[in-house]
This record gives C-alpha cells, structure tokens and sequence, in this order.
C-alpha cells in the first residue's frame, strides 16, 4: 500500500479547498486580529513606497487624530453613535432581506421634516413641546420614506434596491427645492437654526450617545426575544416557510420597513435637534451607505455593529488626520481604507474554509 | 473473473469538516456489469461518485481506470476518462431541442453542425433502444423524456462509465422497466453502469452485483443473484429490520375532508388542478399516487390554504363539535382559527416546512410562537417539545442549536414529522414524506403515519413507491395532470393498474378483482 501511495501523490493538485465545521470562538478571533496585522503591515509596505513616510509615524497619526484629544474622543463617539444609529434602522429590514439601501434618504426627509418645524414654529411653542413636535414629524417622514417601496414591494413585487436607491435623489432634491425656498437672499444655506435644540447632559454629545446605546439594547432584544423579530427572520429566511406557517408575509415586510424608517426618524430628529440645527442635502453625509456595511460586518447582531462603527469611524476619522497632517491628496486614505477592509472581509473565507496543501512525501 | 475491470477505487476517503463522508473504501466496477450501490441516507453514497465524476476530490486514496492511475479533478477530467454521471437534478435548457443541450459544451474540434448532431443522436437511440426525438424542446417533454436526453448527452461523449444517481425516483413502474431494459443493452454493449437507488427491489431486479455501503465504508460487494432483501438490508442498517408495514383495518371511519370540484390555474394558464374531487375519513390512510408533478403538491397546498382555487369546495367536518366548516379561500391562519386541527408535511422540508438556518428549538416554535399576548416569544415550551421529539424518534443532532440544514435528510423529517405531530392532529397531510430516506427513518414514519391512523386521525400520504402504497394505505387516489384518474382499494390492489392509472387523462374504472393487463 505505502509503496503505491508515493506514485499517487505526483498527480494530486497543489492545495485543495475544503469547508470548515465551525471554528472555536478563540480562533475565529485569532484569525481576524491576525487579518487585521497582516493588513496594517500591507498599508504599511503600500504608505512606504507610494509616499515615503515612516508607516510608524503614520499609524500614531492617525491615532491621534481620532484619540489624540478629550475633544476628539467625544466626536469619535458622537459620529460612532450616529453610525450605528443608521446601522440600527437598517439591520432588521436587512435580517428580512429586504435591501433596504434609502436610509441615507430616509434620514435626510426626516431631517427636513424636523427642520420645517423649527422654521416655521420658531418660538411659538415652548421647546419641549416643539422637540416633541418635531420628533413626531422626523419619525413619521422616515417611515412614510420607507413605507412606500415597502408597499409597492408587498404588493407587486417591485425591486426595493432600486426603489430605496431612487427615493435617496427623491429626499436630496427635496431637501434642495425648500432650502431655495427657505433662503430668500438665494443662498441655499439655511444655517444654525437658534429653536428646539436637544438640552445637553454633562457633555454635548453624550445625551445622543445614551439614546443610541439605549436603542442598540432595544433593537437586540427586538430581534432576538420579540414575536415580530421571530417573524422577521421567518420571512428573511424563507418567504415560503413564513406563508406556510401562516405568517403574512406582506404585513411583515410592511410594518418592518415601517420600523427601519422609524429609526432612521429618530437618526433624523437627533441630527438635527443635537448636532446640526439645521439641514442641508449633506445632512446624511453618505453614512446611510457605510451604515449597510456596518450592518452586514456585524452580522446583524447589535452588539457587534458598536464595534464595526468603532472601527469604520476611527478608519475614516484616522484617515482624514493623515492627509491633513502629511498634506497628501485624501485619495492615499481610503487607499488605506480598503486595503484594511479588504483583509477584514476576506478572512472570513478562512474562517469558512481550509486549505489543504498537498502531504509531503512519506518515504 | 473472466471481465475486465473498468473502474477501481483503492482506499478513498473524503471528510467535510469532521465528518466523515467516505473512509478507506475499495470498489472495482466491471466492464459489461450493473453495479447497484446500496446505503442508507448519509452513507456516503453520492459523495464517492461525485469524486468518481470529478464534483469533489478524495483527501487520500487513488482512482484507476483500466488500470491506470488517474487524477479527476473536473467533470471535464471524468469525460477524458470516459466516465459520465446522470444526475438526480436534470441540468437541461429549457428552450433548447434534445440535440441542442446533449452537443452544449462539447468540444470535438468539428465544427457545429446540428444536422450531425440528430444523426447522431438518432443512432447512440437505436442502438439502445431509446425513444426521442432529437428536435423536440425540453419544455415540451416528460420527465422520462428530460432523463433520457440526460443519458444520451452522457453517451454522447463516448462515455463507457455511466453513474446513475437515483434515476427512477421520478419514473412510474412502466417506465423504469423501459429505463433498465436500456441499460441492460448498454450492458450488453460493453458499459459499466453504476446505479445509486434506495429500491431494494430494483436493486434485485437489475443490478449483477450491489455494493453495500454502512457510514461511509464499503462492508461487501455481492452477487445479485446469492442475496434477498433481507440480507441486503441488514447489511446497510448493520441490524435485522422488519420490513414489513403492520396495516390495521380502519376503525370507524368519518368523514373529515370532503373535497369537491377543485380546479385550479398556474401563472401560466396551466390548469394544475382539474375538478378533483374526494373524501379523506377518520382512521384511514388515503394515499395518492401520481408521476411527480401531476398536481399532487397543488391539491395539499389548495387544503392547507396556501392554493388560489378557480372553483371548488373544501369541507372539514370538526370532530368536537360536528361543525362543518369551509375551508375554501382561507388563509392558514385563518384555518387555525376556525379550529381545523390539521397538519402537513410539504414535501419541501427545508424550504417550506423547516427553516434550514434556525436551530431545532426555533423550527419547533414555527407552529406555536403566536401563543399567549406577551410581546416576547416563550422558548421554554419549544426548547421541551424538541428535546421531547430528540429523544423519543431518535433524531441524531449534535444539539438542539444546531440549524437543521446541517443534519441528514432523515433526521431533518424527523424532526417536521415529530413538530407536525405533536400539534396532534386531526387531519395530517405528508408529501413524500420519506423521500430521499434509508430504510431505517422510512419505516419509523410509516410506523408514526400508522401510529396516527389508529388514533382516529384522517391521514393523506403522498408517495412515489407503489409497494409502499399498497401496502400501508387503505385506499389510493391516482392523479394525472391534475385530474383523478382513478381511487382503488389498497387492499389488493396491483402495482400494474396504479401505473397505468399514472398515464390515463381520463378517469378509468377499476375493477381490481378481475385481470386486468393494459
């Protein structure tokens, strides 16, 4: 047998590919901080021969440019928070799969909605009961945005990438057309708005911070412990599975959406009434797209989109720093941007598959 | 041993994960053989031909054809050795002609020439005895039709080692007889024919040696013609099994479902139902027979409420309190509500009665998650019921979080049977139910189908083994394109009649106790 064995093996592949049963937590770990090493050496190689800094010197800076000061660690948070709070909405329309990729346009409507009641009640009411009013507004335009490709979606069977995709130009230009209105002197920019602000705990940012956690809190225990999230994945994992156990399949994919734009709503109502005061077409600052890749990184589980949103903000925050203080064209940043989310992303084939390299000869 | 050996197998095996598929298995297929191998479900069966066509690639071991050592990496390798499998899953254009899909992706060097093609085609036919015509669309055939093109694209390209995985599931008895007298003269002519079936019988009736597989080793290979089924299944199971069904005569039947004049169209304007009518009573097993597609999953699907209905009536009399209620245009829920205890089986268990991706418990709280006023799900009551079902039908899991996608097609039945069950219900509907089986899970859900039955329960089986049929149902009801054909008592009834019954457009009357040859 052993002789026949060494003939066989001059034909066999190099490596074959080969799935994995599932992987011990501590491993799994092991792999993505080692994904996340292998990454930061790659920019560092790539940051060397493309502009000559020390890769040292451009790490510290990048660190220092999300943690460097107490004021920066509050932004870090504050834009982590808001992050989430987009991931938030979208994650259990996506948990149905239904891709839902109009939060940035459902934010933005919902901005506006709360920016018209500020513009238009001014201090004629008192500022709790207008912070209620605008609330309300904010949460119902974000969900009127997400009810309608739910509906079409429900009831024809319409594409919701494309129609979520469009009602986001739909928001934009909307935004566009009252700020025209809105500005007489024609300059499309409404500015700090001095009514409704949201009060402030201890720090500007932290009041937002703890909405957010709360809602991250929520939105597990929706998932996870509620009939409805148990619908909701019914549906997501089998439309037919969900009819045959008598689960209506449109009432989910209906009242879901109506939550996924609830919560974009509330990101709405907080950008505003906390941070902005105001609105422009910019509002949503495309973090209704990165919130998806949040989403999916974190595998729809709540607790570990805090942590995706941890990292794509330092990621984009860190970069920003850099070519500011290197005075480099901000196209090197999201060179090293991707290369890092690149090996994010791809070692999860390793935590899927192995390797098998073909068996040294055995004499 | 005067025949030449075609196909060798010297210590294979294969592992997914930690699992297992195949270890150390030695095989040798004859040139001028039929080899039948035989193993229950997860036995590693369609893994070790898979590496033999080239769909996978053994982790040790080594593959000799005539002799010669070979490496098959590719579907493409396993054609330059001249080895072809016929899958379970046709893999054909629809709107192609027969020719047009068996010279797809062939590379002879010659240029296409389509002419040639059904010349060909015709001769590789008359030379074994198939019947096609090489111009007609795939949309426009049969099922024995689209498999026949199958076998004839495999032959097409000058394969001598054909691998037939589970070819006559989908087949009535007269055409798996057509399909076996092909291979026999494919035998004849000098082929090596490897047939993977769960059929015992057939097994005996066209292989010359069988190849029994038990977790993933080869335990014999024999002589068809020195073993019985008996032998032949304590071998696969490594146990004695009854293979008997025990049929008990039914107590007191009622009437439970009455079904009247159900018609029904597809998306395509096809009428998929065409005024079926019938009764299912208390304490009976009603079965129904039909080539699949025939209308069989339209009519379960039309009773549980998940079927838009042109015309017709369902009626359920509700044996607690003798109401009768219509079942017509309800939605599942709907039909909970009204108090109609009925279960069903689909025949898609991962896609329809199961999610494949939730765990045991999960798939469990499918039928009664909605209980009680609480916003949040009870998980306590589900987590039971699973444990309860693990244990008492002997589901092999690694736990209860395990998603059911990740165990074998028996204990995946086990498991909806078991959940199906324990909602006890009055009316059960089970579409092939043991589809796709070892014996051993088969007979634990005719035993549990039988267990219902004489709780006074109306059960409808859907099944496509006609012994089987026979022998556990009290009556069965043959559908045909959506129409009855005809419904004949189990008891003596012959497998011949319910075959012809398949074909019949029309409804034909039966008399079971006269010969009856068509």
């Amino acid at each position: 047998m052993a002789k026949k064995d060494n003939t066989a093996r001059i034909h066999e592949p190099l490596f074959h590919i080969a799935k994995r049963d599932a992987l011990p937590l501590g491993k799994t770990v092991l792999i993505r901080a080692s994904a996340i090493l292998i990454s930061l050496v790659v920019c560092a190689i790539v940051c060397f021969v493309l502009i000559k800094i020390n890769p040292l010197e451009l790490y510290s800076t990048m660190f220092e440019g999300v943690f460097g000061t107490s004021r920066r660690i509050w932004k870090f948070l504050k834009d982590s928070a808001v992050l989430l709070c987009f991931a938030l909405a979208v994650t259990p329309a996506f948990k149905m799969k239904f891709w839902n990729i109009g939060a940035e346009g459902q934010v933005l409507v919902s901005c506006l909605a709360s920016v018209a009641c500020m513009y238009y009640l001014k201090d004629s009411v008192d500022t709790w009961l207008l912070l209620i009013i605008m609330f309300v507004a904010s949460v119902l335009a974000g969900a009127a945005w997400a009810l309608l490709p739910a509906i079409c979606k429900a009831q024809w069977n319409t594409n919701e990438t494309l129609f979520t995709l469009m009602m986001n130009y739909v928001a934009t230009n909307l935004v566009a057309f009252f700020l025209i209105k809105w500005t007489p002197d024609g300059s499309s920019s409404l500015g700090s708005l001095p009514y409704g602000h949201l009060p402030q705990v201890l720090n500007e940012y932290l009041l937002l911070i703890i909405v957010v956690a709360l809602l991250t809190v929520g939105m597990y225990i929706y998932l996870k412990y509620s009939k409805q999230g148990y619908e909701i994945s019914v549906v997501g994992e089998s439309q037919k599975t969900a009819s045959y156990i008598g689960i209506s399949v449109k009432k989910v994919i209906v009242r879901t959406m109506l939550v996924s734009g609830a919560i974009c709503g509330l990101a709405g109502f907080l950008i505003v009434s906390a941070l902005d005061h105001s609105v422009t077409t910019e509002s949503a600052g495309g973090q209704g797209f990165t919130a998806i890749m949040v989403s999916w990184l974190g595998k729809f589980n709540p607790f570990i989109m805090i942590i995706t949103s941890f990292l794509m903000i330092f990621l984009q925050q860190g970069a920003d720093r850099i070519s500011t203080e290197f005075n480099i064209s901000n196209a090197f940043p999201s060179i090293v941007t991707g290369i890092i989310l690149f090996f994010i992303i791809g070692c999860e084939f390793f935590i899927n598959y192995k390797i098998i390299f073909r068996q040294k000869e055995v004499k | 041993m005067d025949k030449a050996v075609a196909l060798e197998l010297r210590g294979v095996t294969k592992s997914f994960g930690s699992v297992i598929a195949n270890n150390n298995v030695d095989l040798t297929v004859y040139k001028n053989e039929i080899l039948a191998i035989l193993g229950e479900n997860g036995c590693g069966k369609t893994t070790l031909m898979n590496m033999i066509a080239g769909i996978y690639f053994p982790d040790s071991g080594h593959i000799l054809v005539d002799g010669e050592e070979v490496v098959i990496r590719s579907p493409k390798d396993a054609f330059k050795y001249k080895i072809g499998m016929i899958h379970q899953h046709f893999k054909l254009v629809d709107v192609f002609s027969a020719s047009e899909n068996i010279v797809l992706g062939v590379k002879d060097g010659t240029r296409y020439n389509l002419k040639e093609v059904n010349n060909r085609v015709l001769e590789i036919s008359q030379r074994y005895g198939f019947n096609i015509d090489p111009k007609k669309k795939i949309y426009e055939m049969s099922v024995s039709e689209k498999q026949t093109v199958e076998i004839i694209k495999v032959l097409y390209r000058g394969a001598d080692i054909l691998i037939l995985d589970e070819p006559t599931a989908v087949l009535t008895p007269q055409e798996t007889e057509k399909l076996f007298k092909v291979l026999r003269r494919m035998r004849d002519d000098g082929k090596s024919i490897i047939i993977i079936t769960h059929k015992l019988h057939e097994v005996l009736s066209i292989s010359d040696k069988v190849a029994v597989l038990r977790k993933g080793e080869h335990i014999a290979t024999v002589n068809t013609s020195e073993t019985n089924e008996s032998e032949l299944t304590e071998m696969m199971v490594g146990k004695k099994v009854d293979l008997n069904i025990h049929r008990s005569e039914p107590v007191d039947p009622q009437t439970r479902l009455t079904v009247s004049g159900l018609t029904s169209t597809n998306h395509d304007g096809i009428k998929v139902l065409d005024d079926v009518s019938f009764t299912a009573r208390s304490g009976e097993i009603l079965g129904i027979a039909g080539i699949a597609g025939s209308g069989q999953r339209e009519l379960l699907e039309a009773i549980a409420g998940l079927q838009h209905l042109d015309s017709g009536e369902i009626t359920y009399n509700n044996p607690k309190n003798g109401e009768v209620v219509n079942l017509r245009d309800k939605t599942p829920l709907q039909i909970r509500d009204l108090g109609v205890r009925l279960s069903f089986v689909p025949e898609d268990r991962l896609g329809m009665g199961l999610v494949g991706n939730m765990n045991i418990t999960d798939n469990m709280m499918l039928r009664s998650y909605r209980r009680g006023h609480s916003f949040f799900v009870d998980r306590q009551r589900p987590k039971d019921l699973a444990n309860e079902i693990v244990n008492s039908l002997e589901v092999v899991t690694p736990g209860l979080n395990t998603p059911v996608r990740r165990l074998s097609g028996g204990n995946v039945q086990k498991v909806l049977v078991g959940r199906e069950i324990a909602a006890s219900p009055k009316l059960l509907m089970a579409a092939y139910p043991v589809r796709g089986l070892d014996i051993n899970s088969s007979y634990t859900i005719y035993n549990l189908l039988n267990k219902q039955k004489e709780n006074g329960v109306a059960v409808i089986f859907v099944g496509e083994d006609l012994d089987v049929l026979i022998d556990l149902c009290d009556r069965i009801l043959v559908i045909n394109s959506g129409r009855i054909t005809g419904i004949v008592e189990a008891r003596g009834a012959k497998k011949e009649d319910i075959g012809l019954l398949m074909t019949k457009t029309e409804r034909v009357v039966i008399d079971t106790e006269e010969e009856n040859n068509g």
